[in-house]
């Protein structure tokens, strides 16, 4: 504009033509400020007052005309004096203005975040999103995905059910470009089950008709994205698919830059769903005057849609392009028929022919390329077409490009039995060795090599003369230490070097030059955008932690399909997410997170004054909670097997039968193991476990399984402070490392000597596991029989439950109802006593529990083992006597929850004991 | 987004200039006339990505437009937004040339001011953009505050391409439906592809805030019709088939513009919208199937000894006698070697020009169902050159007065509740042109 010389000097002059009230003049100045106000911050305030007047000018106009300007005037002093006009700005009651101060806070978060977050404009700029103007919603939109994207962690578009209804009604309302803003916006959207991803689907699939390239695009991206989490079996995906395919053709006929970035998302796409385009062969024919780069990528398409149905017609395409004038492209025509040949087997004979076709045409470049390509053919198809290579042999004096002398040295080498002059024709090689390429040195040294192992008589000499070659006059070390290798192991062994060096190669595939899959997949999610273009992540090109983001697609929720690997969790998820394993205690898990993960302590319980304080609080609710009614809290450990429940319908004495057969035969009731820790959710240790009490002494049965692929080491766990001060008592003790899918059992003994905690509910155990990946967190619940102690019986009466330490006190029949006083004593000594009642012929029966009002029970927990008040022994005993409902006699549980009316169940309502 | 926008002439001198963000530093503007514009080899790519910058350019004539980024933007956003700038310039001040530019810099400085915000795109609607920039300077005290209010409505509101109290005294629209036909075609005649892209472009000059609906044959909507009426017409005249078959036509995709709703065509594919005042794109179409091909080329080419070619090719008119086909022009390559040429037609005048490498072949008219032939023989120099002629195709161009993808409108309809005109009163026209696209047969 100044043709390239620094008018700053015009600063104050300029400055003064501010106050104008030609619009045209004032935009001028105001371009003039946003080039020069960084160079003279200090003049640059003496524009501020203008700007803060232009802000409240009566014309819309000038007022959207100024915030603008502002925002683009990045001089921290000015910076300030924006916050008050922009505030207003957001609210001003023109749609012009407040879209134009939308896109102000971003600008004003990329000079000064701390400022925007102290000043409330995230807030505001929230609110724009419900504004009533699509124009408005669709720069908000923009802003805040902007502003997002530097704070990945934060939850600042705030993506729900609701708020995506309103983009998705702005949608049809708004500018071409809000469109794709809004579009690019629900992409980052994960829906909570297949279909809501339905809905926005079907909401979005009308875009797919608009002009603009870019809406289409976005649409695609938005749909491809969504499609991973419909079920396949779905009428609505096959739809779906049909729709994709129309309009990415379309986008082949618009201009030829546009058709680029279309061609290479269509790349992806058909990598990623080969299905939706390949009927579409045709369209993607090269035409004679498509720009070079269009050229390129359509030939690419090709060559992934080809299969057997196309080949024919594939080939005399690509035979065609062949024969054209940019090298690049004839290059890569020949490439993509060798490519062919290598996907479509039944084509391969037809393809080697066009190759020799066009090898006849002496055309330097194809010949070469043509030669590289035979080799691939050769290596998966090996002695098939062995008849070309006296065809190929003719063209050996043309080849002049490393990779073509490569290729064709490899088939001589390979092949030197069957060609009669071949150590005459790699001899003709070795001449010029050391002028070589490395890569054609390397070639050679391994065909003679197999030369001579094939024909040992003839070639002695010759492979003596290329390993001295290489071995004493390169100073290369890959080829130095090849020959050396080769000439050990033909003079140590020439059996094993025959077995070595002519081993039976792997056979190579087409999936060779396929994007990997995890980026494939990351790419999906930036389809239209440069990283698509790029075929690169945006992190390989995006400087500092702009926009790096790493995003995939979502999981499929609604069948089983479970093909998502654990990096594929979630778009956004802080790697060690743990909300699920460790339900509520979100504010423990501080706690727990601080916990030093060195040996197990096995120490001291903490200073009584603190415990009791836990303690009060312990009584306070925390065992009330266990115990809400009937409807327990269903323990995820306590998966007992379902046919157990079955059997509880033919009453008490079943019940019995069944505690007394597990009972006397592992002295308590064992829960099966069940998995506590997945291995998705770390790193791929899985761990299980169960608690048993056997002999007076608590232990924790855990099994490991490594479901990684690396060795796992250095295994240490620690328990968080807990409700009954549980403790491991030793170290975790793995011996060996845990090699992959090995899996260890070990058996942890507990003590009850840690520190005290309330927890919630009441049995609930925090434990946080170490190895040398990282650090894992889950929570269980632990039965709390396996804190009943076997001094626990108050009279010997029946033997039926002593095998879960829970002692029959009495019996008696009342009322032609049978009544069981059972009596149970926790690791803390406190005593608990419980009355059932039995009625014969009704399946129901009664828990009763004595509770009167009570006392503050927390001194009783530090003096474990000393006989406690009996007044405050029935409402402790109400919980656990719950708790074992639950869990000791868990079969009937599940009943209790779904037929209350028909079904035997528990009715616990609270009665008073006679002292 | 957008970082900047820089327009080059073809020397590479920056003609504007316009940064949005910081990240874009002053050496942007050289990197890419360094590695782009002056690059040795010929650019392979619309995107370049220099030293982690972004660089996204189409040329228009001779003039560069480059927009730049250091972000993962869209990039078929960014695109659009370059066409669309063109177009912006275009209904401005004309052709994007290196004068234009320079004499309307203030403007162009304007213009990039309001319709890039930040490097957001804002409403790029020439229309809109015309209610307030203008060429002559606005003194905003001139205009009332109904007038501004009413300007950021449009701008900003939902149908940004219409302004309200537009008066015509004659309703009138003109309907065009622009096909290009394209062919590829084997030398043994056997169609490789060929598919019609089409444009529907209307001109309206319409009071008011109309609401037009427009119909076609559109296959899967006569098919729907067909199923709803075909009791009633069967009733009343047995004989007469429901439209189908040969009158309908299938639409492979079709794109609209932003005035057409969207949703409403999703669900009952009907193309309903309120048009922008004057020229503009209503859809375009893309179809596959039953094309008319207006011209057959069948190509003959023999090589007589090394020096010599002769070619004759025969075009054939496939269409109803009664119709003209207007500006044919047949282009047949030859041989870069070529020394001389010989040519014998029957119709038309044909030339060989050395420049191009071709002989081209021209005729005014040409009526349906006819045929035409020319012979040419060609003299080669003799030459080492090992490597082999190309032989591009034979390319044609020419004009006919019909749709070649069979596409009839069968109603506009327009209604103003508000004013007192009706569908009626509105003059009609429509007008059908069929060129070539790439229109080409193998020889």
């Amino acid at each position: 504009m100044t043709v390239g010389k620094d008018v700053s000097a015009l600063f104050p002059d300029v400055v003064n033509c501010m106050q104008t009230d030609n619009l045209e003049l004032k935009k001028l100045v105001y371009l003039y400020l946003m080039n020069y106000a960084k160079s003279q911050p200090d003049m640059a305030i003496m524009a501020v007052n203008t700007f803060v007047k232009d802000c409240e000018d009566p014309n819309p106009l000038i007022r959207a005309l100024a915030v603008r300007t502002m925002g683009c005037i990045r001089v921290d002093k000015i910076t300030e004096y924006l916050c008050e006009p922009l505030r207003k700005c957001l609210k001003d009651e023109d749609p012009y203005v407040r879209k134009t101060a939308a896109v102000c806070v971003a600008k004003l978060h990329d000079i000064n975040a701390q400022l925007v977050e102290d000043q409330g404009f995230l807030d505001t700029l929230k609110d724009l999103i419900s504004d009533s103007n699509p124009m408005v919603v669709a720069n908000a939109v923009a802003a805040l995905s902007e502003i997002a994207e530097s704070h990945p962690s934060s939850n600042l578009l705030d993506l729900n059910p609701q708020s995506i209804n309103k983009l998705l009604t702005a949608l049809n309302e708004c500018t071409e470009w809000g469109q794709i803003f809004i579009l690019d916006c629900l992409a980052n959207y994960t829906p909570k089950d297949d279909r809501e991803a339905q809905s926005i689907c079907e909401r979005v699939t009308p875009r797919l008709s608009h002009a603009n390239s870019a809406v289409v695009l976005s649409a695609v991206k938005v749909l491809m994205k969504f499609m991973e989490m419909l079920s396949k079996d779905l009428d609505y995906y096959g739809t779906l698919l049909k729709k994709l395919a129309p309009p990415l053709v379309t986008l082949l006929s618009a201009e030829p830059e546009l058709q680029y970035v279309a061609l290479r998302n269509i790349n992806l796409i058909v990598q990623k769903r080969p299905e939706i385009l390949k009927h579409e062969m045709k369209v993607f024919f090269v035409k004679y005057n498509d720009p070079i780069y269009v050229k390129l990528e359509k030939l690419d398409i090709m060559i992934r849609l080809a299969s057997q149905a196309n080949i024919a017609q594939v080939l005399a395409e690509l035979k065609e392009y062949a024969t054209e004038v940019d090298v690049d492209f004839v290059r890569k025509a020949v490439r993509a028929i060798g490519r062919c040949a290598i996907k479509v087997e039944q084509s391969a004979e037809r393809c080697v022919s066009t190759l020799l076709d066009l090898i006849q045409t002496k055309v330097n470049y194809v010949v070469q390329e043509a030669i590289v390509v035979i080799k691939d053919i050769f290596r998966k198809y090996p002695n098939k077409y062995e008849s070309v290579i006296a065809t190929l042999c003719e063209n050996l004096d043309s080849l002049d490009e490393p990779e073509a002398r490569a290729a064709m040295i490899w088939i001589v080498g390979e092949y030197a039995e069957r060609i009669d002059n071949a150590d005459e024709l790699l001899e003709s090689f070795l001449e010029g060795f050391h002028d070589e390429s490395t890569q054609v040195q390397l070639q050679l040294l391994t065909a003679i090599v197999k030369l001579f192992l094939k024909k040992p008589t003839e070639t002695q000499e010759l492979v003596q003369q290329v390993l001295s070659l290489a071995t004493q006059d390169s100073d290369n070390p890959d080829l130095r230490d090849r020959g050396y290798i080769y000439w050990r192991l033909l003079s140590t062994d020439p059996v094993a070097a025959k077995e070595v060096v002519l081993a039976e190669k792997p056979l190579i595939s087409e999936e060779t030059d396929l994007i990997e899959p995890t980026l494939l997949d990351e790419l999906i999610c930036y389809i239209g955008t440069l990283a698509s273009v790029y075929h690169k992540p945006p992190s390989a090109f995006v400087e500092g932690g702009r926009g790096v983001v790493h995003k995939s697609l979502p999981p499929r929720t609604a069948s089983s399909e479970s093909t998502e690997s654990p990096e594929t969790a979630p778009a956004g998820a802080p790697s060690g997410e743990q909300p699920d394993v460790i339900p509520t205690q979100g504010d423990l898990l501080g706690d727990l997170l601080n916990l030093d993960l060195g040996p197990p302590v096995s120490g001291p319980p903490l200073a009584t004054t603190s415990v009791q304080m836990g303690a009060v609080d312990l009584l306070g609710g925390g065992l009330d909670s266990l115990i809400g009614g009937p409807n327990f809290v269903a323990p995820p450990a306590a998966a007992v097997p379902a046919n157990l429940g079955a059997s509880m319908g033919s009453g008490l004495s079943d019940l019995f039968d069944l505690t007394s057969g597990v009972g006397t035969l592992s002295g308590s009731y064992v829960v099966p193991k069940a998995v506590w820790l997945p291995a998705m959710k770390a790193k791929g240790l899985e761990i299980s476990g169960t608690f048993t009490r056997q002999v007076g002494s608590i232990s924790m049965d855990l099994q490991l399984t490594n479901k990684a692929l690396q060795v796992m080491t250095d295994f240490a766990i620690q328990f968080n402070r807990n409700s009954f001060g549980l403790a491991p008592a030793a170290p975790l003790q793995v011996h060996a490392p845990l090699s992959p899918n090995q899996t260890v059992e070990i058996s942890l003994p507990l003590n009850t000597v840690g520190s005290v905690m309330k927890m919630e509910p009441l049995n609930n155990l925090q434990v946080a596991v170490k190895n040398n990946i990282d650090v894992f967190y889950f929570s269980t619940l632990y039965p709390l029989h396996i804190l009943f102690v076997e001094d626990g019986k108050m009279e010997a009466v029946s033997s039926r439950l002593q095998g879960s330490n829970i002692f029959t006190v009495a019996k008696r029949n009342v009322e032609a109802q049978d009544m069981l006083y059972q009596s149970l004593k926790l690791t803390n000594g406190i005593w608990v006593l419980a009355e059932l009642r039995i009625q014969p012929g009704n399946p129901s029966f009664t828990v009763r529990l004595p509770a009167p009002a009570l006392p503050a029970l927390g001194c009783l927990l530090p003096c474990a083992g000393q006989p406690l008040l009996p007044s405050l022994l029935p409402r402790a005993g109400v919980s656990l006597m719950g708790a074992l409902a639950q869990l000791g006699w868990g079969p009937s549980e599940p009943d209790v929850n779904e037929h209350q009316n028909s079904e035997p169940s528990f009715q616990l309502s609270p009665i008073r004991l006679p002292r | 987004m957008i970082g900047g926008l820089f327009i080059y002439n073809h020397k590479g001198e920056v003609l504007i200039s316009r940064v949005y963000r910081d990240d874009i530093g002053r050496n942007a503007v050289d990197a890419f006339r360094v590695n782009v514009i002056h690059a040795r080899q010929q650019v392979r790519s619309p995107v370049t990505n220099i030293a982690r910058t972004s660089f996204f350019h189409v040329k228009r004539s001779n003039i560069w437009l480059a927009a730049v980024t250091k972000q993962n933007v869209n990039a078929a956003m960014v695109f659009e937004f370059l066409y669309k700038m063109c177009d912006v310039m275009a209904a401005y001040f004309g052709k994007i040339s290196e004068e234009n530019i320079k004499n309307n810099f203030v403007l162009i400085y304007e213009l990039l001011d309001e319709i890039l915000d930040f490097g957001y795109p804002q409403n790029s609607e020439t229309g809109a953009l015309k209610t307030f920039i203008t060429q002559q300077g606005i003194k905003s005290q001139h205009q009332t505050k109904e007038e501004q209010s009413q300007i950021t409505s449009q701008v900003t509101g939902q149908i940004g391409w219409r302004r309200e109290g537009i008066k015509y005294r004659r309703n009138e629209l003109f309907l065009d439906v622009l096909e290009s036909v394209n062919l590829l075609m084997s030398p043994q005649g056997q169609v490789l592809s060929a598919h019609v892209s089409g444009r529907v472009v209307m001109k309206s000059y319409l009071s008011g805030m109309p609401e037009c609906k427009f119909g076609m044959n559109d296959k899967i909507v006569i098919e729907k019709q067909g199923k709803g009426t075909a009791d009633e017409t069967s009733k009343r005249r047995p004989s007469a088939p429901a439209h189908s078959g040969k009158q309908s036509i299938a639409i492979d995709d079709c794109t609209f513009h932003q005035c057409v709703r969207l949703s409403k065509f999703d669900s009952e594919r009907s193309i309903s919208f309120i048009p922008p005042d004057g020229e503009f794109e209503l859809m375009r179409y893309r179809t596959t199937k039953d094309i008319i091909l207006p011209f057959r080329v069948i190509p003959l080419v023999r090589e007589v000894g090394r020096t010599k070619l002769e070619v004759k090719v025969v075009i054939k008119s496939n269409f109803k006698p009664s119709l003209l086909a207007q500006k044919i022009e047949v282009r047949i390559p030859t041989p870069l070697n070529t020394s001389g040429v010989q040519v014998i037609c029957m119709k038309g005048k044909a030339k060989y020009k050395a420049s191009e490498n071709a002989i081209v072949w021209k005729i005014k008219r040409m009526a349906g169902m006819k045929e035409s032939q020319i012979s040419a023989e060609i003299e080669l120099l003799p030459t080492n050159d090992k490597k082999k002629w190309a032989r591009p195709p034979i390319s044609m161009n020419f004009e006919v007065p019909f749709a070649p993808s069979g596409l009839k409108v069968r109603y506009l309809k327009v209604f103003e509740p508000k004013l007192n005109y009706s569908d009626h009163d509105v003059i009609k026209w429509v007008r059908y042109i069929g060129r070539s696209g790439i229109y080409e047969t193998r020889c």
